[in-house]
């Protein structure tokens, strides 16, 4: 019982009064979203400022349950619960009725509930448990296999609901493999294959260069940033200086041989230039691999390749893989769609809204795009265009700096763990809240493509608050209990 | 050690992660610099999705005439409003049925509007005019059910009322502004009317007022929600400023009246001040003919008419002044020495000046001094004058060129050759030749006072408007002098401009006006004009004919009164009705009896029906 009497001295205040300040913030926020110049009451229980309410109370009594289990329990329960999670998710698919197109939503009622929110607790949970078990090592391949397949799993069968925004969430969990001991490099190449995608699909379809010239400034781009990259790595991994001074070099001498040509042949397109560094460069690398005997050259030979390959193949990929709706989506940020009535319209409204808010912003409730319901979903997903319009850059920048402390708070407790079960669910936690973050913001910025997902404790919902407070106390109550046990070595 | 290597790489990735976090966050900070602080078009954006900027037109300024009598005032107007972009879900047959139109016709006007080459300020975002100017009954029932039509409004708007149907011309009307307009004025809009005639558009500045602008919130259905700020941020129009006239309404309906059925004008003026009383030209027409949405109709036909009803002959006509300028050269000759009172001349019939070239002459007695050469129009007496002046007087003015150039400057002295400057849009002026175009025809030796003898009684190389006879009709009474001749009388709260209260006056001794007036006296008593003697009045009068050569003379008179204390000074202009005498007199004398005693003696109403009987087409 003395354990009981002093947990309330180990939880980390900080973290309960952050918590507890987004959510009211939010919660004058969404009020602010769905304010209707007809209808200002505070407690009208049939908006949904009025339903939030209720939404929060319910949270803060799951936020104390939460904390009432005894720590432990979290670890016992990870693998039946993420078995069950899996089975519901699968069954929802069958039993969710169709909104927008989305089998997501189970429906009690006038009640409604999206397991996919809780899937992400189930897969944090099983994956903090499965990489803390012992033994368990991210050199084993198997492990390595397991783990990903404990994170793609849930992945895969929401992208089966048609949530392909929650879906992509789980995509984050790779940043605790990385602070696990997974090679950095695959983080980098993971981000070089989304930069070489979007410089592919933005510079290939210039709309002012169609049927102008048969130039792909894309490859061009992007085969120039890969030999400078493969030239870094050739450098970093075998200080090769002869070799490295070789490679630019030649690249240099075929750019200039390129050049003089195209001035006397204009029919020889710089496109193939690209096009010859890279063979050159790649025949180079693997008869460098022969004559000195060092893997390293292969491997950025491979990575030259794997390049070609991507960029040959991300028109394609784009135009069969993605849904139209996506492929606009995407477009539209990189700007190669214009479509403000269309697909663009909540983008450029929402873009409208904060950027009329100005340095300081038109002062609370008196935004005037949100309040006449220009931006659409403004209390769900586009909750920050309110924020953004009312409290100006000013109020944006304190919100982001808020929030920026809070993850950076979620850190500092994942890396006081004893356990390593404690320690990698905190991570866990971070990277979710840190996707959502960059996604939710990065869409009503205009940055990233529309993906429905809300910005954590801010967007009006039931199942996200109640999702990520189960998630985030859960992680207290860990961290509260980091001196008594040590879970697992 | 390998603890600790494994310990410092922990720490390195968690440096990554926080690095991460605080990337992202700069990352949108630098984002939201740009969109908010950087970037200002949003704000507009905002504005121009949230706020319906509703104009509200202020009352444009009344017109009173000199007694104060309301001439034209403002009635509601409205027009039929839609935003393209905002009519979802549109109800087009409940529409149709509410504006009392077929389907078809909706689909016509609705591909009108959207053609930019008919409509160029084309915009799905921007208010466009459906229907302009629907009745008071119609609005009302549209109005009732405009909540069903969304991206559909009223905008009310003024049009023009007339208390009497007359000065059309004078008046003007108003129309759309054009592209022209809207780009030399940022004070309109498309859509927009403004004063394009008369004083109308003369006096558009001071009538127009300030448009008011009703700031109201509007959702993303296009719904509004009501006044932004309540109203705070509202501009209330200004009403314009109201104008008084020197017409005399009464006089003016009366003049149109008489003026029926004939070409020609008729202008009054107060001698002692420049103002009209009454500026006529006929044809004339209702000036409600312009106004409303049979405007563009009504106006083609008026400007296709060949009698030119639109053309406002007593600004804008030239004719030959005739034996009116006679009076011109009367006084010039008499300040330069050339004619007494007592210079008794021959009249032949005529004034020959080869042997065998005559000017000619009606017959009278011969000779005779100058008040009866006024009295009974005599040609060859005037001819003498402008030969004595210009080839036997050259040790005074050393050639023909040097007595022109001061014969010249005395008939700009009295108004003639230049526009007077009217403020009245699109005046004329006269025609009097420089010394130097007759050099360029004739060589500067090979012309003398025979070559150009007609002017000497106002025929040839001079023409003249019926406001330049009137307002040397006002500059004799005036013994010396004018105001220019002006139809504003006075403005709300501001004066008329300073020229119209500047005296132009011409050196020329009272007593030879004595002679003229007395001769303009005698005509009427017992000379050209006896016709026009007004029971109780004195006045003074002279005829004169304007040769046409494309048919029938026209009559010409002009006159002021009474003869010693002159109220009203004025020319009348009858086309193709030949002699002066006939009608041109009458009707200035109805004119002149109309304004000083208000109503006609019994003993002339015969006289009257048979002016307004009377049609030349």
């Amino acid at each position: 019982m003395r354990q009981r009497d002093n947990i309330l001295q180990k939880i980390d205040w900080l973290t309960v009064g952050l918590y507890l300040g987004l959510v009211v913030f939010g919660w004058f926020t969404i009020f602010a979203a769905s304010y209707d110049f007809d209808n200002t009451q505070l407690f009208d229980f049939s908006m949904n400022h009025g339903k939030q309410l209720i939404w929060m109370a319910c949270a803060l009594v799951v936020a104390v349950v939460v904390m009432l289990v005894d720590s432990k329990f979290y670890n016992n329960i990870a693998y039946v619960f993420y078995t069950l999670m899996i089975l519901l998710l699968i069954l929802t698919i069958f039993i969710a009725p169709d909104i927008k197109g989305s089998h997501s939503w189970l429906r009690f009622g006038s009640f409604q509930i999206q397991p996919a929110e809780f899937a992400k607790y189930a897969t944090l949970l099983c994956l903090a448990k499965f990489m803390s078990s012992y033994q368990f090592t991210l050199a084993n391949s198997r492990n390595m296999m397991i783990a990903l397949g404990i994170i793609f799993l849930p992945s895969v069968i929401i992208i089966a609901q048609s949530e392909t925004g929650s879906a992509l969430v789980f995509v984050s969990l790779l940043l605790v493999l990385f602070r696990e001991g997974m090679n950095g490099i695959v983080l980098v190449l993971g981000a070089l294959a989304i930069l070489f995608f979007i410089l592919v699909l933005r510079y290939n379809n210039l709309p002012d260069m169609v049927g102008v010239s048969s130039e792909l400034p894309g490859f061009i781009i992007t085969f120039s940033i890969a030999l400078v990259v493969a030239t870094v790595f050739v450098h970093l991994y075998t200080r090769d200086k002869f070799y490295v001074r070789l490679m630019l070099g030649v690249n240099l001498g075929l750019w200039v041989v390129g050049v003089v040509l195209h001035l006397f042949y204009p029919f020889i397109l710089y496109t193939w230039v690209s096009y010859v560094c890279m063979a050159v460069t790649i025949v180079m690398l693997i008869a460098r691999t022969y004559v000195v005997r060092r893997k390293a050259y292969l491997v950025v030979a491979f990575f030259l390749m794997g390049t070609v390959g991507l960029a040959l193949t991300a028109d394609y990929a784009f135009n069969k893989v993605l849904a139209p709706h996506q492929q606009i989506r995407i477009k539209i940020v990189l700007g190669l769609e214009d479509d403000p009535q269309g697909a663009g319209y909540n983008v450029r409204q929402s873009q409208i809204a904060i950027g009329s808010g100005g340095v300081l912003g038109k002062g609370y409730l008196n935004g005037t795009q949100t309040k006449l319901s220009y931006v659409p979903e403004q209390d769900t997903d586009f909750i920050f265009c309110t924020i953004g319009e009312e409290h100006g850059f000013l109020g944006s920048v304190l919100f982001i700096g808020l929030y920026a402390f809070f993850m950076v708070r979620l850190i500092y407790l994942a890396e006081r763990q004893r356990s390593a079960f404690s320690r990698i669910y905190g991570y866990g936690l971070v990277s979710i809240f840190l996707f959502h973050f960059f996604i939710n913001l990065g869409m009503v910025t205009g940055m990233t493509p529309v993906i429905g997902i809300p910005l954590p404790f801010i967007s009006y919902g039931g199942s996200s608050l109640w999702g990520f407070t189960i998630m985030l106390f859960t992680f207290i109550r860990l961290d509260a209990n980091r001196m008594e046990v040590l879970q697992h070595a | 050690m390998q603890y600790k290597r494994k310990h410092q790489d922990s720490r390195s990735r968690q440096i990554v992660m926080v690095i991460l976090v605080l990337v992202v966050a700069v990352l949108f900070v630098v984002r939201l610099f740009a969109l908010q602080v950087l970037d200002d078009t949003y704000k507009g954006s905002a504005d121009s999705n949230a706020f319906l900027r509703k104009t509200v037109y202020p009352s444009r300024g009344l017109i009173y005439d000199r007694h104060g009598k309301l001439m034209v005032s403002n009635q509601p107007v409205y027009d039929v409003m839609l935003v393209v972009r905002e009519m979802v879900d549109f109800d087009t047959l409940s529409f149709c049925e509410v504006m009392n139109i077929t389907r078809v016709d909706f689909e016509q006007r609705m591909e009108d509007i959207k053609n930019r080459r008919k409509n160029p300020g084309y915009s799905r975002y921007t208010p466009q005019v459906f229907a302009p100017q629907i009745s008071y009954e119609d609005y009302g029932q549209l109005q009732e059910k405009l909540f069903r039509f969304p991206g559909v409004f009223v905008q009310q708007r003024v049009a023009r009322e007339y208390t009497l149907p007359c000065a059309a011309l004078q008046i003007g009307s108003l129309g759309e502004v054009s592209q022209k307009q809207l780009d030399a004025d940022a004070y309109y809009k498309r859509g927009d009317h403004m004063g394009q005639s008369g004083i109308e558009k003369q006096y558009e500045n001071e009538l127009r007022g300030t448009k008011g602008v009703e700031v109201l919130l509007r959702d993303a259905h296009g719904r509004i929600k009501g006044k932004y700020n309540d109203g705070a941020n509202d501009i209330a129009p200004i009403a314009g400023k109201n104008l008084t006239l020197g017409l005399d309404m009464e006089l003016q309906a009366y003049g149109e009246k008489l003026m029926q059925g004939k070409m020609g004008s008729i202008v009054a003026i107060e001698p002692k001040t420049g103002e009209i009383l009454a500026m006529v030209s006929a044809p004339s027409f209702n000036p409600e003919l312009l106004v409303g949405r049979e405007r563009s109709k009504n106006y083609a036909k008026l400007a296709n008419d060949k009698k030119k009803p639109l053309f406002n002959r007593p600004v804008m006509a030239q004719y030959p002044p005739g034996s009116t300028f006679k009076l011109v050269q009367a006084l010039i000759m008499q300040q330069e020495g050339i004619f007494t009172r007592n210079t008794l001349l021959p009249c032949k019939q005529g004034y020959y000046y080869t042997k065998t070239r005559k000017v000619g002459c009606h017959h009278h007695k011969s000779p005779i001094d100058l008040p009866t050469s006024i009295e009974t129009s005599c040609n060859a007496y005037y001819c003498y004058g402008l030969h004595y002046m210009f080839d036997e007087r050259l040790e005074k003015y050393g050639s023909i060129q040097g007595a022109y150039n001061v014969w010249r400057d005395y008939v700009f002295g009295m108004g003639f050759g230049d526009e007077l400057g009217i403020d009245y849009p699109g005046e004329k002026g006269g025609v009097v030749y420089r010394s130097k175009t007759y050099d360029k025809i004739y060589g500067k030796r090979g012309w003398k006072s025979a070559t150009i003898i007609s002017i000497a009684i106002g025929q040839g190389e001079i023409l003249a408007t019926p406001l330049q006879i009137a307002n040397l009709a006002a500059f004799i009474a005036n013994r010396g002098y004018f105001y220019t001749p002006h139809l504003v009388k006075s403005i709300e709260g501001d004066s008329i401009q300073s020229a119209y209260r500047t005296m132009n006056k011409l050196d020329i001794k009272d007593k030879y006006f004595d002679v003229v007036i007395e001769g303009m006296h005698r005509a009427v008593l017992k000379g050209t004009a006896r016709y026009g003697q007004i029971p109780g009045v004195e006045f003074c009068g002279k005829t004169g004919t304007a040769q046409n050569p494309h048919g029938d003379d026209h009559s010409i008179f002009m006159a002021f009164a009474p003869k010693d204390d002159p109220q009203i000074a004025i020319s009348v202009y009858v086309e193709n009705s030949g002699f002066g005498a006939t009608w041109a007199v009458p009707i200035a004398s109805l004119m002149i009896e109309k304004y000083l005693h208000r109503s006609i003696d019994p003993s002339r109403l015969e006289i009257e029906k048979r002016m307004i009987e009377k049609s030349f087409y």
